[in-house]
């Protein structure tokens, strides 16, 4: 049994400056919601005073781990560890069999399999299959309908399997970074992947990509499953060490914030501790990087009205906010809008919007909302789940607003000169 | 404990989706923003209306039950911490601005408005509602009201009581009391709003309230000057009161503060800074130029070793967001944070800042004190880990005597966060008794019953509130109950 450190949970004076910075406490009005009230909840189940009761799960599954309430806590309350150990003890005591513990465990984190799963997909939507199940599924669930309907377009080739394992830039080489292709951002966006690539390529960097790299480990780790997590992320450490490169480049938040936390996930281990804290050290989120290291600028900036959302993995998680931001307003110049609620979840979190539909649902209308409001038309971010989500309520709502890596507007920059 | 009946009474009352009894419901209202107590309640209620409120009342009062009226939970004197055989009524949901009145210069809000939402909202028209507590970006108008919440502008636009014209308050009775309106002159009878602003929801439910606005300042200056010593800032306080300036704001920050906001806010305070003082002047461009001139002078005549000005109103909000995260960021420090806000008369502040530190030495605790400076209300902060019960017992000790050298001072023991239970002792020790008693039998008449809030600023006995831990007795005895989890929480 693994208990949820008392010091942690003690850390929280519930002094309240969370409240109003949580998405889900927005939601509902109720205490429970809210990081200080699930603190306290984790601290009763913690000394034994009430059982890992429905409702206890329920507050553990219904926060986002977002990790907004980290940004506004003055006294450094570490709450995306508690709510992830909350989880992990969550699961250490169900019984039965769970399907996303089954998915992520047996699908999302073995490449072999996500293929498969991702090819099966690939051949459902090329087919026409899937029209077909839309038909059939029209009449009888309109809600199912409806999210089967907003999935992103599995990847015609996985970046993993096109892109080569090493690529040189043309002049002079400026040093050598290693990415990570990812789980969910090889299967619907290969197409950033390979942005990525050029992009760091066209500014002079050599680019490995580590061919015995696994998935990153985030979605188990928030999830509640805190053995595969350290499994993974030996693996990815050795494959990344292997390639040699100063810098390791990530181009998803939820990863980039995951393989940040290697160190501390691998502290108490033995061979491990001092590998993983240096592999941290060299991770870097992808516009971190390129707003640190320098990059050239197009001749071309961005020629439609411009707003950045900051994925709650890089802004809260990572606290890298001002970086991508500034890139952002470079490349758009005058076209750039402030979007109100900025750094507020758009609902995706990993896979909330799969497991809680609904509450994913409310939360991604708000952002739209923001978004309508300050008139853009292209709204760009730094994460898969965010473009998944924020891509899905554009389609469903039938705006003419494309939702882009910042790796794509850059390349696109570079290509063609015009996004 | 409240009976099944009363249960299914409040049901039909409020609409069973309204009515809220499990263990974690009832843990998550167990405690507010003060450190170390918490008390479950009974159940908890969402009102709909004011009827609702008015037939609670009622209930409590035939089925003799207690009911705590809570906004944000963000108070630091125990004032929304459950009593024994108790219902939480939910005001937070209670949160739409009714009525903006541009020619009166008004403001009709419901109770649950969160401060800052709404000083944004009057702002984005031209106008400036002044009290501005610590916990703006959360605290509630009517907690403000209840508590007569003070904050960063007391000094120069005073406190939430210069601002409530009028409102909406259902009585212990049930009964519901309309008092003031848009005048600015109502002298008809007693001021009875005044005994109700600050009462702490022991007279009644705010649920409408009538706010007076004024023109936002035309242009504002904010600066910092960092001191190796509290002794040059409270020097320069009082030189800038000398020379007839009255700056928005005077907050100041000492050593161990400063030290916890920079981990926080990365603004790039020098850590070993002795003392720093954060002023903002504000009013017509030319008058604030001159202030901020004088201001800047003086400071460095008192021994700013340097003085910054901040460059833009984001480079502003940034030191003024910082100073108010001082509280929760004293935490990173030890967990605990025991925050009180003795206020002394300006001219006392070195003397009282002198003795706190004094204090701290001698029953050896860590103390972290900022506050706000141009109106003499300290923050003394204890830093401790509620854990450790002898270190608490000394901090406790500490603060009794700082409360006493407050009064002793011509100050006071709570300039703003109020008694609440954490106080209530001191007043009844510290304060005349004519004064106290006439608080008690004002709460006599208004509640007979004691149902609203009891336990809190004053106590009656025999009363229905039951025992409320705060002694130091207290704690230990329900410290060795914690096997028994129904019975008490800490």
């Amino acid at each position: 049994m693994k208990a949820i450190s008392d010091d942690l949970l003690t850390q929280c004076m519930h002094c309240g400056l969370c409240l109003s910075v949580c998405p889900t406490y927005e939601l509902t009005g109720l205490e429970r919601s809210s990081p200080r009230g699930r603190i306290r909840l984790m601290k009763n189940v913690m000394e034994g005073k009430i059982p890992v009761s429905d409702a206890f799960v329920e507050e553990m599954e219904f926060c986002l781990d977002c990790q907004a309430c980290e940004t506004a806590c003055p006294a450094g309350v570490k709450y995306g560890e508690l709510v992830e150990s909350a989880r992990v003890f969550v699961e250490e005591r169900r019984k039965g069999f769970s399907l996303k513990q089954f998915v992520l465990t047996k699908i999302v984190v073995r490449k072999r399999s996500l293929r498969l799963a991702a090819n099966v997909m690939r051949f459902y939507e090329k087919s026409g299959v899937e029209k077909v199940a839309l038909g059939i599924l029209k009449p009888f669930s309109r809600r199912l309908y409806n999210r089967a309907k907003l999935l992103p377009r599995i990847s015609n080739q996985f970046a993993f399997d096109v892109l080569p394992a090493v690529t040189d830039p043309k002049g002079e080489v400026r040093g050598t970074v290693a990415i990570l292709t990812g789980c969910v951002m090889d299967v619907f966006y290969a197409d950033v992947n390979k942005d990525t690539v050029d992009v760091l390529v066209e500014n002079g960097w050599r680019v490995v990509i580590p061919q015995g790299q696994v998935c990153c480990g985030s979605l188990n780790g928030h999830n509640g499953d805190g053995k595969t997590p350290p499994i993974l992320a030996r693996k990815n450490i050795e494959a990344f060490e292997k390639s040699g490169a100063d810098y390791y480049v990530i181009n998803s938040a939820g990863c980039g914030a995951f393989m940040k936390q290697y160190g501390e996930i691998l502290a108490d281990d033995k061979v491990f501790a001092e590998r993983a804290k240096k592999f941290s050290e060299k991770v870097k989120d992808f516009s971190e990087f390129l707003y640190e290291t320098g990059y050239r600028k197009p001749s071309t900036g961005i020629d439609r009205p411009t707003v950045y959302h900051e994925a709650c993995h890089l802004v809260h998680a990572q606290k890298v906010s001002e970086q991508p931001k500034a890139i952002v307003k470079q490349l758009s110049g005058e076209n750039f809008r402030e979007l109100n609620e900025a750094t507020w979840c758009c609902g995706s979190a990993g896979i909330y919007n799969v497991t809680r539909y609904e509450d994913a649902s409310k939360l991604l209308d708000r952002k739209l909302k923001n978004i309508r409001e300050s008139n853009a038309e292209v709204v760009v971010t730094g994460n898969p789940g965010c473009l998944a989500q924020i891509g899905a309520g554009i389609k469903n709502d039938g705006l003419n607003i494309e939702a882009l890596h910042p790796a794509t507007v850059l390349n696109r920059l570079y290509k063609s000169g015009k996004v | 404990m409240i009976g099944d009946n009363v249960k299914k009474k409040l049901k039909d009352i409020f609409g069973a989706k309204n009515f809220l009894d499990s263990t974690e419901h009832r843990i998550a209202y167990s405690y507010d923003g003060t450190p170390v107590i918490t008390s479950m309640p009974d159940s908890i209620v969402i009102p709909a209306s004011v009827n609702q409120i008015s037939g609670l009342m009622h209930l409590a009062n035939e089925e003799k039950f207690a009911v705590v009226p809570r906004g944000s939970g963000s108070g630091l004197s125990g004032g929304s911490i459950p009593s024994e055989n108790s219902v939480v009524l939910l005001m937070n949901q209670w949160d739409k601005v009714i009525e903006l009145d541009e020619n009166n210069l008004t403001a009709w809000v419901e109770p649950g408005v969160i401060t800052a939402k709404f000083q944004s909202k009057v702002e984005a028209i031209g106008l400036f509602y002044p009290p501005d507590p610590g916990s703006a970006q959360i605290c509630t108008l009517g907690g403000n009201v209840a508590e007569n919440a003070g904050g960063l502008r007391g000094l120069k636009y005073g406190v939430t009581k210069n601002y409530v014209l009028g409102f909406e308050v259902v009585l212990p009775s049930g009964e519901v009391m309309r008092i003031g309106g848009k005048n600015m002159k109502d002298v008809a009878g007693y001021n009875l709003k005044d005994v109700l602003i600050g009462s702490e929801g022991t007279l009644g439910i705010f649920t409408k309230i009538l706010l007076k606005l004024i023109p936002m300042p035309a242009s504002s200056k904010t600066m910092l000057a960092f001191y190796d010593s509290i002794g040059s800032a409270a020097e320069t306080v009082s030189a800038i009161t000398a020379a007839r300036i009255l700056p928005a704001m005077m907050e100041f920050l000492d050593n161990p503060t400063i030290r916890a906001v920079e981990s926080f806010s990365r603004l790039g305070l020098d850590v070993n800074t002795g003392a720093l003082l954060l002023v903002e002047v504000d009013g017509p461009r030319s008058a604030v130029e001159e202030d901020a001139a004088a201001v800047e002078k003086i400071c460095r005549t008192s021994g700013a070793n340097e003085v910054r000005v901040a460059k833009d109103e984001a480079e502003a909000m940034k030191l003024k967001a910082a100073r108010k995260s001082a509280l929760a960021a004293l935490a990173r420090i030890r967990p605990t944070t025991i925050l009180e806000d003795a206020t002394v008369p300006r001219s006392e502040l070195a003397t009282m800042v002198d003795f706190i530190n004094k204090t701290a030495k001698k029953h050896d605790i860590q103390m972290g004190t900022f506050g706000h400076a141009g109106d003499g209300n300290l923050h003394p902060t204890g830093l401790t880990d509620e854990r450790d019960h002898a270190e608490i017992e000394r901090t406790e000790r500490a603060f009794e005597e700082i409360f006493r050298k407050a009064v002793e001072l011509g100050g006071t023991i709570t300039g703003e966060h109020g008694v609440g239970l954490t106080k209530r002792k001191f007043l009844e020790e510290l304060y005349n008794s004519p004064f106290v008693q006439m608080m008690k039998t004002t709460k006599q008449m208004i509640d007979p019953n004691g149902v609203l809030n009891p336990g809190k600023v004053v106590s009656l006995t025999p009363r229905c509130e039951g025992a409320l831990p705060r002694s130091r007795e207290q704690i230990e005895r329900i410290m060795q109950k914690m096997d028994n989890p129904s019975e008490a929480y800490i």
